[in-house]
C-alpha cells in the first residue's frame, strides 16, 4: 500500500509499503477513506519528538472502512464506516475505566523507554514515535486498528460526510477536552493561545460550554479572522498588540477566567531576547520547548484562575513561571485529549447542527501530494489552516 | 570524560571565589562589587558541582547540577552581551566556551544516566518488580499456578511443563538458539496469595522466586510482586545466566509483569509495528521503523 513515511527533519514520502496484518485478536484493519495533518504531526516533521525512525508512518486522524477483523472483535462488521480515535487504549485496565484513554496502562509497548523521560507511560498513539509505541500512522491506504473494540466510533448516518466527522478522532474532542477543562461558568471569559485547528475547536467549544466571551490570540491573520468569523471570538494579533495589555484592558484588569495553551513546544515569538534563548536551547536539544505562549497565558490568567494545556509537550521547560502559579493560586490542567470519552456526545453535537467542523478545511490534497500538504501547513502558507487527504 | 568535567568545575570554582576579578577581567565582563559577588557564588556552585561529580561512583545527579548552573552561566552571559560596558567579543568566547561545556554536560549526564547494571558473574543476581493489575488476587493467581502459562509472558521461558502437582519441567531460551533446562518444585502455595518455588539439584541454573499478591485499595484490582533469585556459579554457565537475563534482571522481571497485566486485563500482549515482539528490553532499543511487517 502507499504510505506517508517520515524520512528526518522536514521530509515526509509516500512509500510502497507492506499492507497491515491482524496482529492481535482485538484489531482490525481499516481502508482509509480520510485522513488529516495535524500540528501535532508537525512537531514530528520539525524533528522535536524524540525516538522518531525513519520509514515511521505517520498520521493519527483518520477514518475509513473496516476491511478485516481479528477474532475477539464482535461489535463492528466488515464494511462498517468508523472514525478512529487517536490515542491507542484497551478498554480494561484502571485509567480507561477511569475515562483516561490516554495514559491507557496497556498501549505502549515500548513504555519502558516512556518511563526513562516521563517517569510512567502514556498510552501508545497512531503515527506518533517509537516513545508512543511505535504504531505505523494513517496518513496512508489502509491502517491497523489495535483494540478495535473500544476505540472506534460506528458512523451509522450516511448522510454525514467524512469531512464532517473525520475530527472526531482528535482535534475536535482536543478543543472540547481544553474548554471543559476550565470549568466554564456563565459569565467567563476565555482566552485562547493560537488559532490553530485545535484553537478554533478550542473556542467554539468554550461557546458550546457557555463561555461568555472567548478571545483567540495568533499572529496569522486569516486565522483570526476565521476564529472571529465562524466561531464568534474576539481576536488579538500578538505581531501588532502587546497580548498581556491587551487582555488587562479586555478584562477590566481582573486576566481571563482561563487560559488555554493551544500552540505547544514550538511557539513563537516576535523579537524578544526569550525567543532567542529558547531557539538556541531547543536547537542543541537542552531544553525540548519553546513554552512562550504557556508561559504568557499563565501570567495573563486571573488570580485563582485555571490554565489549560492541550499545546503538546515533550520533555522540559526552561524558565517557567512556577512562582506566579503558586502565589496566585493558578491551577494547571492538561493531557492528550482522552478521544474515546468524547467522541459520541460530540458526534450528537454536529448532528444537531450546534458545530460545522467542515468550516476549518481550507486545503483538500491527494495522500500523493502529502509532501506538499506538511510544508503548506507548516508555513502557514496559501491561507492554509487544515489539510485533509483522500488515499 | 565524567571526571574531566569535574576537575574544570573544580578549577573554575576555585578560580571564581579566589580571584573574581580576574576572571570578570577575562570574561570581558565590567568588574563592578556586585559583579564579583556574583562570581563568587557562581563559584561555590562550580566548586559544588565538581566536587560532587569526582565524589561520586555515579555522579549522574551532580552532572545534571552542572546542566542546570551552566544554564544558568548562558543567561547570565547573554544579558552581559547585551548591557553596555562589557567588551563584547570577550563576553562571546565565554559565552561561546559556556555553550561548549553546556554541551558537555547533556552528552555525559545522558550517558551515566544510561545504568550501570552490570552485574559481577559469580554474585548471585536477583530481579524484583511490582505492578498493580486490574484484576482479583484469584484470577492472577491462577493464571500463575498455571505454571504453563508463564511462558507465554516471560519473555525469556521457551516452556514449562507441568510433571506433578508441585513439580515442573523448564525451558528457557540461552544464547545463540541453545537452550537452559531445570526441574523446580513449589515450595509454599496459598490460594489467591503466594506462590513460592525453586529449581531442584541437577539443574542447568539452580534458581529460586516468589510471587505475592496483595489486594489493592480503592477497587483498583491485585498488587503482584516478583522476586527471582539465580545462583549463577561463574564461569561460561553464569554468563549464559547474565545473557539469559539481560544485564538488568530487574528490568527483565518488570517487562514480565507488564506482560503478564497485558494478559490479564487485555487477553493478550500488545504489539506494535515497531515492536512486533511486544514488550521486552531488547525490543525496545531494537526497534524497526513502524510500518507494517512485510
Ligand atoms: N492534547 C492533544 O490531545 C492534542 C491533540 C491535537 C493537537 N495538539 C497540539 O495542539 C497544538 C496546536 O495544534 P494545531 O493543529 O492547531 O497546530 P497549528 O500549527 O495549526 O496551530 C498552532 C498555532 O499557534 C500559533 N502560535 C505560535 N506561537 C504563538 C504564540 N506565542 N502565541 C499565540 N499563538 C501562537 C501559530 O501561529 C499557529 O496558528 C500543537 O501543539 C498540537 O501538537 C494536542
Ligand atoms: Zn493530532
Ligand atoms: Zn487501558
Amino acid at each position: 500500500m502507499k504510505a506517508t513515511c517520515w524520512m528526518g527533519s522536514n521530509k515526509v514520502e509516500v512509500q510502497e509499503v507492506p499492507d497491515p496484518k491482524i496482529l492481535n485478536a482485538r484489531d482490525a484493519i481499516v481502508e482509509i477513506t480520510s485522513t488529516a495533518i495535524c500540528g501535532s504531526d508537525l512537531h514530528l516533521y520539525d524533528g522535536y519528538i524524540p525516538s522518531a525512525m525513519k520509514g515511521d508512518i505517520l498520521g493519527h486522524e483518520f477514518m475509513g472502512r473496516v476491511v478485516e477483523l481479528g477474532s475477539a472483535v464482535t461489535n463492528l462488521e466488515v464494511g462498517d464506516r468508523v472514525v478512529v480515535p487517536f490515542p491507542i487504549a484497551c478498554g480494561n485496565c484502571n485509567a480507561c475505566q477511569r475515562s483516561m484513554y490516554s495514559v491507557c496502562e496497556n498501549s505502549n509497548p515500548n513504555a519502558g523507554l516512556a518511563e526513562k523521560l516521563w517517569g510512567q507511560s502514556p498510552a501508545g498513539i497512531f503515527g506518533y514515535s517509537h516513545l508512543l509505541g511505535g504504531y505505523a500512522g494513517g496518513q496512508a491506504e489502509y491502517a491497523r486498528v489495535p483494540f478495535a473494540d473500544v476505540g472506534p466510533l460506528k458512523i451509522e448516518d450516511d448522510g454525514l460526510s467524512d469531512e464532517q466527522v473525520l475530527f472526531l478522532s482528535d482535534i475536535f474532542p482536543t478543543g472540547y477536552m481544553g474548554a471543559e477543562m476550565c470549568d466554564i461558568e456563565p459569565g467567563d471569559v476565555i482566552a485562547v493561545w493560537g488559532a490553530g485547528p485545535v484553537g478554533q475547536f478550542a473556542a467554539a467549544s468554550a461557546f458550546l460550554l457557555g463561555a461568555d466571551r472567548v478571545i483567540v490570540i495568533d499572529r496569522f491573520a486569516y486565522r483570526l479572522e476565521m476564529a472571529r468569523n465562524h466561531y464568534g471570538a474576539e481576536t488579538i494579533n500578538y505581531d501588532e498588540t502587546d497580548v498581556r495589555a491587551a487582555l488587562h484592558e479586555m478584562t477590566a484588569g481582573r486576566g481571563p477566567d482561563a487560559c488555554i495553551d493551544a500552540v505547544g513546544m514550538e511557539a513563537h515569538h516576535g523579537a524578544m531576547p526569550i525567543h532567542a534563548y529558547d531557539r538556541a536551547k531547543q536547537a542543541v536539544r537542552s531544553q525540548t520547548e519553546r513554552p512562550h505562549a504557556l508561559r504568557q497565558a499563565i501570567t495573563s490568567c486571573r488570580n485563582g484562575g485555571t490554565v489549560s494545556v492541550v499545546g503538546v509537550y515533550g520533555g522540559l521547560a526552561d524558565k517557567f513561571p512556577i512562582g506566579a502559579v503558586v502565589n496566585r493560586s493558578l491551577t494547571i490542567k492538561a493531557g492528550q485529549c482522552h478521544v474515546q470519552r468524547y467522541m459520541r456526545p460530540l458526534l450528537e453535537r454536529i448532528q444537531n447542527g450546534e458545530i460545522d467542523p467542515t468550516a476549518i478545511i481550507t486545503h483538500r490534497m491527494s495522500l500523493s501530494d502529502v509532501s506538499d500538504g506538511y510544508e503548506i501547513f507548516k508555513h502557514k502558507r496559501d491561507g492554509c489552516e487544515k489539510v485533509v487527504l483522500t488515499p | 570524560m565524567a571526571s574531566t568535567l569535574g576537575w574544570f568545575s573544580t578549577g573554575l570554582g576555585l578560580a571564581q571565589v579566589a580571584a573574581p576579578a580576574a576572571v570578570n577581567r577575562l570574561a570581558g565582563l565590567d568588574d563592578s562589587g556586585a559583579r564579583r559577588a556574583l562570581m563568587r557564588a557562581m563559584g561555590i556552585r562550580e566548586l559544588a558541582s565538581g566536587v560532587g561529580i569526582l565524589s561520586r561512583r555515579r555522579p549522574t545527579g551532580w552532572l545534571w547540577a552542572r546542566v542546570m548552573g551552566d544554564a544558568i552561566d548562558v543567561t547570565l552571559l547573554g544579558a552581559a552581551l547585551r548591557a553596555k560596558g562589557n567588551r563584547r567579543s570577550r563576553v562571546a568566547m565565554a559565552t561561546a566556551a559556556v555553550v561548549g561545556v553546556t554541551l558537555l554536560d547533556v552528552v555525559a549526564s545522558t550517558r551515566t544516566s544510561g545504568g550501570d547494571g552490570r552485574v559481577a558473574e559469580d554474585e548471585p543476581m536477583e530481579g524484583k518488580a511490582i505492578t498493580t493489575i486490574n484484576v482479583p488476587p484469584e484470577e492472577a493467581y491462577r493464571l500463575w499456578r498455571d505454571l504453563e502459562s508463564l511462558a507465554v509472558f516471560m519473555d525469556h521461558l521457551e516452556s514449562v511443563r507441568t510433571t506433578g502437582e508441585r513439580q515442573s519441567h523448564w525451558v528457557a531460551h540461552g544464547p545463540a538458539g541453545t537452550t537452559v533446562e531445570w526441574d523446580a518444585e513449589i515450595v509454599e502455595d496459598v490460594p489467591g496469595e503466594l506462590i513460592a518455588w525453586r529449581s531442584l539439584e541437577g539443574s542447568d541454573v539452580d534458581n529460586a522466586g516468589r510471587v505475592r499478591f496483595v489486594p489493592a485499595a480503592k477497587g483498583r484490582g491485585t498488587e503482584v510482586s516478583v522476586e527471582v533469585r539465580y545462583a549463577a556459579p561463574g564461569g561460561a554457565v553464569g554468563a549464559t545466566v547474565a545473557k539469559l537475563l539481560g544485564e538488568e534482571p530487574s528490568q527483565q522481571v518488570k517487562d514480565d509483569l507488564r506482560r503478564l497485566k497485558q494478559v490479564l486485563e487485555t487477553g493478550e500482549v500488545v504489539r506494535s509495528d515497531g515492536n512486533p515482539g511486544g514488550t521486552r528490553a531488547l525490543g525496545q532499543v531494537r526497534q524497526r521503523a513502524a510500518q507494517p511487517v512485510g
